[in-house]
């Protein structure tokens, strides 16, 4: 039958020794992955240590980063050079040691120039590290070229100025790259760029009926520079020696091709995620074939692992001050997703996943790439323990709920982009950007749409609320039009956005290695979500007196009586954060969305809790002006009096469906909390991610340190340059937070008993 | 069955004094567990870190039903051996309602572990018919042995040891599964040759599955000052990693069944 026979080994040079499938005759890595990927059950014994090439090249990329911190965060940066897929020659670290190649520059840590999304924003990126963009290229995308963020300032109208400028909308993509794409790279490994090119014109003969609507046409031009970025790959790769038209031959050739695909989408974009997916189980097969074959030992493919791991570890965008603060220690999500379930049952953890854990232990722990196991308590045993050391060594993993994910999204095959959202490889995308201030909702329900710190009006001028105490029911009929309001002008915001960033910053790289007809989602987000939650159940059940300025604007808040509060398992207040996402998705989600995608939305926040907060007035729920949001959907600090489960079970609660983009839940415990000794301290996380998950629990980013380490931390960086701690749906080194958001990462519950 | 019904109708309801519970519990006992704090304790050890749970016939009134319904939330969380905890203040001062929340939580399948001190423990009557009838519904506990020498243990914490030595052997002739943990404090409890009569006395017992060392620490200090109560331990630090290795040897913690190092 098909399906058992093994490709022949006379004919074909590449896929020689693997089984057969439909993926033979289409661009269909999942099919391959299903028929020969090969679960592994035991434990990591068989792990071995860094080469000394690897060690090598990681102690000069150590020493790069630690001076680039030093430096303030640019080594060097071009500012004449426009980065393409082929605008440099070819960079090493080290040549003669590095058996993955590839930079984003000619230079180890050189900033690239990436003026499409926005010539501005390049410009002050460059200048905030007191450099100077070359007066050409300004001329050029001002004069001749037009940005992605000309275009949308162009379309925006006033309100929606209002809406950023007073930061009810915060982090618009509207001037760099929007990211949150994943490129199928393992595709060019699989079949080698000629075969995608022959797909790509195949698919272009069949775009439309003949009849050239906006639609054909968008998609017809687009197809034709997917064609061209393809051939541009092929073109970067031979500068760097490689021929890769045709498919890889071993492991090494496997995971060089798929990382110039990578290299490709982050010369190309400097979207604020640029994710590498799911490579695991596919990089497996390749290594099991050369083991098998005798060409490959187990530590030769733990240095492959090892060195891949060292390029996704580099990569880096020059930002401007303002968004370093949103998302601060330079992340650019390289996310990994690594483990889950087959559609059939079986796990997909194979050797490799253990390998790709252990580029911590032998290149020590690092903030790239994220590193995301897609969990379940199906995962043999060996593997959970083993992930959960890893968890508690140093607090570098984040857990995602893989049977919620595989059922909503109805595939193995999707990865996580960005920070926690989900995306089908082959065939899903998302539109994803920024996040709604619902907290700040909530004020401009009681103020009648005036902004409490910029004292103007923002939002509809609707009655505002002039009673002394807040009664309930009437600030509930005033908060319903106000999210009304919210809804459309995000939504309308994005869908200029998009179309702008597809006409001028369109992401040919990643797009030519996904499938050509897409199922898109229109992802949101929310922020300021448990300070809404607590703040309508303080006007719920704790009687909550208004205190006005002198212009009668309500600026403070004070419950007679003590309220239910979100994380704590009580239904009371719980049930308003189910009601607050399903309310705000379901205004969102009846708008007209670009490219007919679906809605999605997110409650996470990054570190931009700490500038959202700073933004926004005191509110109701006791929370002073300027005080940081709590990150994600986490219950606000000090809220929780119920413990840790408390808290994770009302998170819990959030329903996925309504927030498919990712409910972000970070925790931070001691080591001593989790048990007496290091074998129950890995089963008690163990247990813990099994129960939040059975609970539909989507995601949980795991601290394990004490608050001691991190004062120690913020007084001595010196003393920790690779201090590493996971915030809303990233890692960070803890060094490279700013002092504010220090504080914040210190001030945040921690669960710990005596 | 009538009788059943009768007894459950005509029974009246058993409340506990509970101080305050806590969803994740990792450190006492095995597993996960939902722990349960009780209100109120006669001895005063010099290093107790819950000082506000000495008082008793205070805290929150609460019937053992209300407690399970409040912990079985949390039962995804425990797997094989997680289950519920009840400690204190000092649970066995209490012996009615922990034998009403244990019978309800054995009913439904939960593992029960008993946190407790012993000093309430005697053979007489009418305690003693109540503790064996809670050791049927109990499946571990976790006994605290402040002092082997009955002098030092009367100065630490203002009462003998003989009762709590009665009871560990009573345990042991019942075969009934026992933590045995001590709280290594310098300048304390933390003499050689009391560790050598402790882990003689521990040796005796058949029913012993692990012996843990509990470091001091002085993380309970700012409650004395909350509740105004002199702290006696001014002064002392947590002991070193060696002392603790050393008590380690000394009480051949390795030795037990459920070690885990």
């Amino acid at each position: 039958m098909a399906l058992t026979q093994t490709v022949d080994t006379k004919s074909d040079l590449f896929w020689k020794g693997f089984q057969s499938g439909s993926w033979q005759t289409e661009i269909d890595v999942r099919d391959f992955i299903f028929h020969n990927f090969k679960p592994y059950d035991g434990n990591e014994s068989f792990l071995t240590g860094p080469t000394a090439a690897t060690t090598a090249l990681n102690n000069k990329l150590m020493s790069l980063k630690l001076k680039e911190r030093e430096e303030g965060g640019v080594l060097d940066a071009d500012t004449k050079v426009v980065s393409t897929i082929t605008s440099h020659k070819p960079g090493y670290l080290d040549k003669d040691l590095e058996k993955i190649v590839g930079l984003q520059t000619d230079k180890p840590l050189k900033k690239a120039l990436m003026p499409f999304g926005g010539i501005r924003m390049a410009q002050e990126a460059l200048e905030a590290h007191g450099l100077k963009l070359d007066p050409e290229i300004e001329h050029i995308f001002t004069e001749y070229h037009k940005t992605h963020n000309q275009g949308v300032f162009d379309v925006y109208d006033k309100e929606m100025r209002k809406c950023r400028h007073y930061k009810i909308i915060t982090g618009l993509p509207d001037a760099y790259g929007r990211g949150r794409l994943i490129g199928d790279f393992p595709r060019i490994a699989l079949y080698g760029i000629d075969r995608l090119i022959e797909a790509k014109k195949e698919d272009f003969e069949n775009i439309g009926d003949g009849e050239m609507s906006n639609d054909v046409i968008q998609l017809r031009e687009e197809v034709s520079d997917q064609i061209r970025a393809l051939k541009d790959i092929k073109k970067m790769a031979a500068s760097y020696g490689y021929d890769i038209s045709k498919p890889a031959k071993n492991t090494q050739e496997a995971i060089q091709w798929l990382y110039f695909g990578y290299l490709a989408s982050i010369k190309q974009q400097n979207g604020a995620a640029m994710s590498i997916g799911r490579v695991d189980a596919f990089l497996d097969i390749y290594i099991e074939r050369d083991l098998k074959n005798g060409t490959l030992t187990e530590q030769a493919a733990q240095e492959l692992i090892d060195q891949f791991t060292m390029k996704l570890r580099m990569v880096e965008f020059i930002r401007t001050p303002e968004y370093d603060s949103l998302f601060s220690g330079n992340p650019i999500w390289a996310t990994l997703s690594i483990g889950g379930m087959a559609m059939d049952g079986r796990h997909m953890v194979t050797k490799t996943s253990y390998r790709f854990l252990n580029t911590l232990a032998d290149m020590g722990p690092s903030p790239e790439p994220n590193i995301t196991l897609l969990w379940t308590d199906k995962l043999p045993k060996a593997f959970r323990r083993y992930a959960t050391q890893v968890s508690i060594d140093s607090s570098t993993i984040q857990y995602e709920n893989d049977e919620l994910m595989r059922t909503q999204w109805g595939t193995d095959y999707y990865a996580i982009a960005c920070c926690v959202s989900a995306q089908p490889v082959a065939d899903g995308m998302q539109f994803f950007g920024a996040r709604a201030n619902l907290a700040k909702a909530v004020l401009y329900a009681i103020n009648g749409g005036v902004d409490e710190i910029g004292k103007a009006q923002v939002g509809p001028a609707y009655e505002p609320i002039t009673s002394e105490y807040i009664d309930y029911d009437e600030f509930m009929k005033k908060l319903d039009p106000m999210m009304d309001w919210l809804a459309d002008q995000y939504v309308n915001s994005l869908n200029i956005i998009h179309y702008m960033h597809d006409k001028y910053y369109y992401e040919s790289a990643q797009m030519a290695l996904k499938n050509t007809h897409l199922n898109r989602t229109f992802a949101t987000g929310i922020s300021g979500f448990s300070v809404a939650v607590d703040s309508i159940a303080a006007i719920k059940y704790g009687h909550v007196r208004i205190v006005r300025d002198e212009n009668g604007l309500a600026v403070d808040y004070k419950a007679d009586h003590d309220y239910p509060k979100y994380g704590n398992n009580d239904d009371r207040a719980d049930d308003i954060a189910v009601w607050l996402i399903k309310t705000f998705y379901k205004k969102m989600a009846r708008h007209h969305l670009y490219r007919g995608a679906k809605l999605s939305t997110s409650v996470l926040t990054i570190t931009s809790n700490v500038v959202y907060g700073k933004n926004t007035g005191s509110t109701p729920d006791g929370r002073e002006q300027g005080k940081p949001f709590a990150p994600g959907a986490n219950p606000y600090y000090g809220a929780e009096t119920n413990g840790a489960l408390a808290s994770l079970l009302s998170v819990a609660k959030i329903p996925y469906k309504y927030a498919t983009d990712g409910i972000s839940n970070t925790f931070a415990v001691t080591p001593s909390t989790l048990g007496a000794d290091s074998e129950t301290r890995k089963d008690t996380l163990v247990h813990m991610i099994d129960g939040y998950m059975e609970k539909n629990g989507h995601h949980l980013n795991i601290n394990v340190f004490k608050r001691e380490t991190l004062i120690d931390a913020q007084q001595h960086p010196e003393k920790y340059p690779t201090l590493t701690i996971r915030v809303s749906g990233y890692c960070v080194y803890f060094a490279d937070l700013t002092k504010e958001q220090q504080d914040d990462v210190i001030s945040r519950t921690f669960h710990s008993r005596m | 069955m009538a009788t059943e019904e009768r007894s459950l109708s005509g029974q009246q309801e058993v409340y506990g004094y509970i101080h305050s519970t806590e969803s994740f519990g990792a450190v006492d006992g095995p597993g996960i567990r939902f722990v349960v704090f009780v209100q109120g304790c006669r001895m005063r050890c010099q290093y107790c870190h819950n000082p506000d749970t000495w008082k008793t016939r205070v805290g929150t009134k609460r019937t053992a039903t209300d407690i399970l319904n409040e912990a079985l939330p949390y039962r995804s969380f425990w797997g094989q051996k997680g289950g519920i905890t009840l400690s204190g203040g000092e649970i066995l001062l209490q012996p009615e309602f922990a034998l009403d929340l244990f019978r309800k939580a054995k009913k439904l399948g939960i593992h029960t572990c008993l946190d407790t001190s012993g000093n309430p423990f005697t053979r007489e009557e009418p305690f003693f018919s109540t503790f064996k009838a809670l050791m049927d519904v109990t499946d571990l506990l976790l006994v605290d042995i402040k002092e082997i020498d009955p002098d030092k243990h009367r100065k630490l914490t203002g009462f003998t040891n003989e009762n709590i030595l009665d009871m560990c052997a009573y345990l042991s002739e019942i075969d009934k599964p026992v933590w045995i943990r001590h709280v290594l404090v310098p300048e304390r409890t933390d003499n050689d040759e009391d560790l050598k009569h402790l882990d003689q006395f521990i040796r005796t017992l058949k029913n012993v599955r692990r012996v843990e060392i509990l470091p001091y620490h002085t993380m309970g200090v700012a409650k004395y000052q909350e509740l105004g109560i002199r702290y006696r331990l001014e002064g002392i630090e947590p002991p070193t990693a060696e002392r603790v290795a050393n008590a380690e040897r000394l009480l051949h913690c390795a030795d037990y069944p459920d070690y885990a190092g």
